[in-house]
């Protein structure tokens, strides 16, 4: 079946009309060329967009405080509350699923400038929170340290601030550790800087934040024990977006708000956003399979019509061998290895052409630097074993019709054709 | 080696059918020369692609050295033509792509015998028919009568039991043609069977019997003298 002589004639079929394998092969090559570039363009959009997600706990939750919609238990609406502390421990109790909770409050922004430093200033959004958000946040401590339990325990005026602000405030080479900033009033000694996990998605305006000890800020901004925001993060096996609703309904409870007061409590499911990210990396695949094998479609048609052309011209020569008492399957063999051997041949071409093209867009990221929410195209091994079994099938496919007529036809009949 | 017996077979024309062979009854011994001869649409060629397998009956019996032959699908049609039958062509019909030694290698190719052994055959038939060193030439550097030749030899690669002839020396002058018959008539003195449709009586002189066809029957079957064509090389 496979012996040398068959190779040899296929080889001798192919090359007797070099430009019409070719310009067949084409097609093929093409079509897997295309498929290959989707599925790592996919795979590249993939990389960036789950490189905004790095370092973040994505089975995490926020909500906020907004104003109520509804009147309740004797409280008008249009009612601004806020969450308390106490409802941070009420969430501990009633919701045992959660594995973080971090409060914070946060400085309205201001008018004019709210951090001085001394000619310098500058406007930053200030927040107070609890040691845990690290872990929740994409931010690394890039030099210095984040404050810590001992610093919520004491109360102790420090601050983290963002490696933006660090360029706005100071000189290049000045030491920022030590340092006190004047923050609406206040000053605090800086105990460290830090930079974001995520290199793109806003990283300008959110490397110029300021964090500080949540007891602080209360302190320092007289918040008592007012929360204004938090970030909740379930433990790994249960999902966020299912206790969603035992957290707004605890809450709403112990704030007073009407349980149907959708308006009262604002929140952003982050799994939920996450999910659909990942459904939709899903839908980009099958698109690029979908679009890349209606491509690759057209160039098996066209290796199906070449075979048939093929056959057509062959009829005599087919003809002549049944005469000489070749048996029909094995001329059906060689007409479907034919097929299979140009639509291999011509999809390794496209993928090789494929895999160069995405080294060539890879190396030019690399030397132009990272682009937004695109970052290092390519494509499995899997994928790569999925396209040639892609192209054996596509060739047996192609081969199929062609390799039917070519048996179809009476030896006597093809005899005759001139 | 061959018997037929009330053999039949009509075509099929739209609605009209054609009745083209009409109870032929015929029988050909091992070692025979025998030139079967008619008009065109006589039915001539229509018998041999019969004998052949090229082509089915409609009626009667077919018997091939003691096989009959029936309800043959095209798998066992192939291996029974390329078992017992070598045929020869008005067009040679070699595959234009191959070399002479390829093209004779062929039915050894279909019988799987090995790489080796076919080359091996496949020269020494070449060197009957005189053409040991075109073995490597492509048909279209042949001449008409070489292909004949290369043709014959492949006919007669796989050691056939019945060789058959369709107008062998038709696109030949009639030198050519005599050379053709003179290697005929030399693979009939080793024994073998060969049938020769011709329309040309010099050539069926130059065999052993003579069966007339006409309007699909047999109207005359004749041993005849046969002139040796080396006589008129």
């Amino acid at each position: 079946m496979f012996s040398k002589d068959r190779w040899k004639e296929i080889l001798e079929v192919l090359s007797s009309n070099m430009l019409r394998t070719i310009a067949t092969a084409f097609g093929v090559g093409w079509g897997i060329f295309i498929l290959i570039i989707l599925l790592a363009a996919g795979k590249g959009l993939e990389n960036g967009i789950r490189q905004d997600f790095n370092g973040v706990a994505t089975n995490t939750m926020f909500m906020w405080t907004e104003t109520t919609s509804m009147a309740y238990q004797g409280l008008p609406e249009g009612r601004n509350f806020n969450f308390k502390l106490e409802d941070v421990d009420l969430l501990r109790r009633n919701v045992p699923e959660l594995r973080i909770i971090s409060p914070r409050n946060s400085l309205r922004q201001s008018v004019g400038d709210n951090v001085i430093r001394g000619m310098e200033s500058g406007q930053y959004r200030v927040f107070g929170d609890y040691p845990e958000i690290i872990q929740q946040n994409p931010i690394y401590t890039a030099h210095g340290r984040f404050f810590n339990h001992n610093d919520i325990k004491e109360k102790r005026k420090v601050v983290v601030i963002g490696d933006g602000i660090r360029q706005d405030l100071y000189e290049e080479d000045e030491e920022v550790l030590g340092t006190y900033l004047k923050i609406s009033g206040v000053n605090f000694m800086v105990v460290g800087t830090y930079k974001e996990k995520t290199s793109n998605g806003g990283g300008e305006n959110s490397q110029r934040e300021i964090f500080m000890p949540f007891t602080t800020f209360s302190q320092a901004f007289n918040r008592s024990d007012n929360v204004g925001w938090m970030a909740l993060t379930a433990k790994d096996g249960s999902s966020i977006s299912e206790l969603t609703s035992t957290i707004l309904n605890t809450v709403k409870q112990s704030r007073k708000v009407h349980p149907d007061d959708e308006r009262a409590i604002g929140f952003f499911d982050l799994y939920e956003q996450f999910n659909r990210v990942e459904s939709l990396f899903g839908a980009l695949q099958f698109i690029a399979y979908f679009v890349g094998i209606l491509v690759l479609l057209s160039g098996i048609i066209g290796v199906s019509n070449i075979m048939l052309i093929v056959i057509k011209e062959r009829t005599k020569e087919i003809g002549i061998r049944r005469a000489l008492g070749e048996n029909p399957w094995s001329i059906k063999l060689q007409i479907l290895m034919e097929s299979i051997f140009l639509t291999i041949i011509s999809g390794m071409t496209g993928i090789v052409f494929g895999a160069l093209f995405i080294y060539a867009v890879n190396a030019l990221l690399a030397s132009v630097g990272p682009v937004d929410m695109f970052i290092n195209p390519s494509v499995s091994l899997g994928v790569v074993l999925s396209a040639l079994i892609i192209l054996v099938v596509s060739g047996l496919l192609a081969g199929f019709i062609p390799a039917n007529k070519a048996i179809k036809v009476r030896p006597i009949e093809a005899l005759r054709t001139e | 080696m061959i018997k037929i017996e009330n053999l039949h077979k009509s075509y099929k024309m739209g609605s009209n059918s054609l009745h083209v062979l009409k109870g032929i009854n015929f029988s050909v011994e091992e070692g025979e020369l025998v030139a079967i001869m008619g008009s065109s649409g006589s039915g001539k060629s229509t018998l041999l692609n019969i004998l052949g397998m090229l082509d089915g009956l409609d009626e009667g019996s077919y018997v091939l050295d003691g096989v009959p032959i029936k309800d043959l699908n095209e798998t066992k049609a192939a291996n029974y033509r390329n078992k017992f039958l070598g045929f020869i062509f008005q067009s040679f019909n070699l595959i234009n792509y191959k070399n002479a030694m390829e093209n004779v290698a062929l039915p050894l190719y279909y019988q799987k015998v090995g790489r080796k052994e076919r080359q091996e055959k496949a020269l020494k038939y070449l060197e009957q028919v005189g053409l040991k060193e075109w073995a490597t030439h492509l048909p279209s550097e042949l001449s008409g009568g070489q292909k004949q030749r290369v043709a014959i030899a492949r006919a007669m690669a796989a050691e056939p039991k019945v060789l058959l002839a369709d107008e062998p020396t038709g696109a030949l002058d009639s030198k050519t043609s005599y050379e053709v018959m003179d290697l005929i008539q030399k693979i009939n003195d080793e024994g073998n069977t060969i049938l020769v449709v011709t329309h040309e009586p010099d050539i069926a002189d130059m065999c052993k019997r003579i069966v007339h066809l006409k309007d699909g029957v047999i109207v005359e079957d004749k041993k005849v003298k046969q002139v040796r064509a080396s006589e008129h090389v």
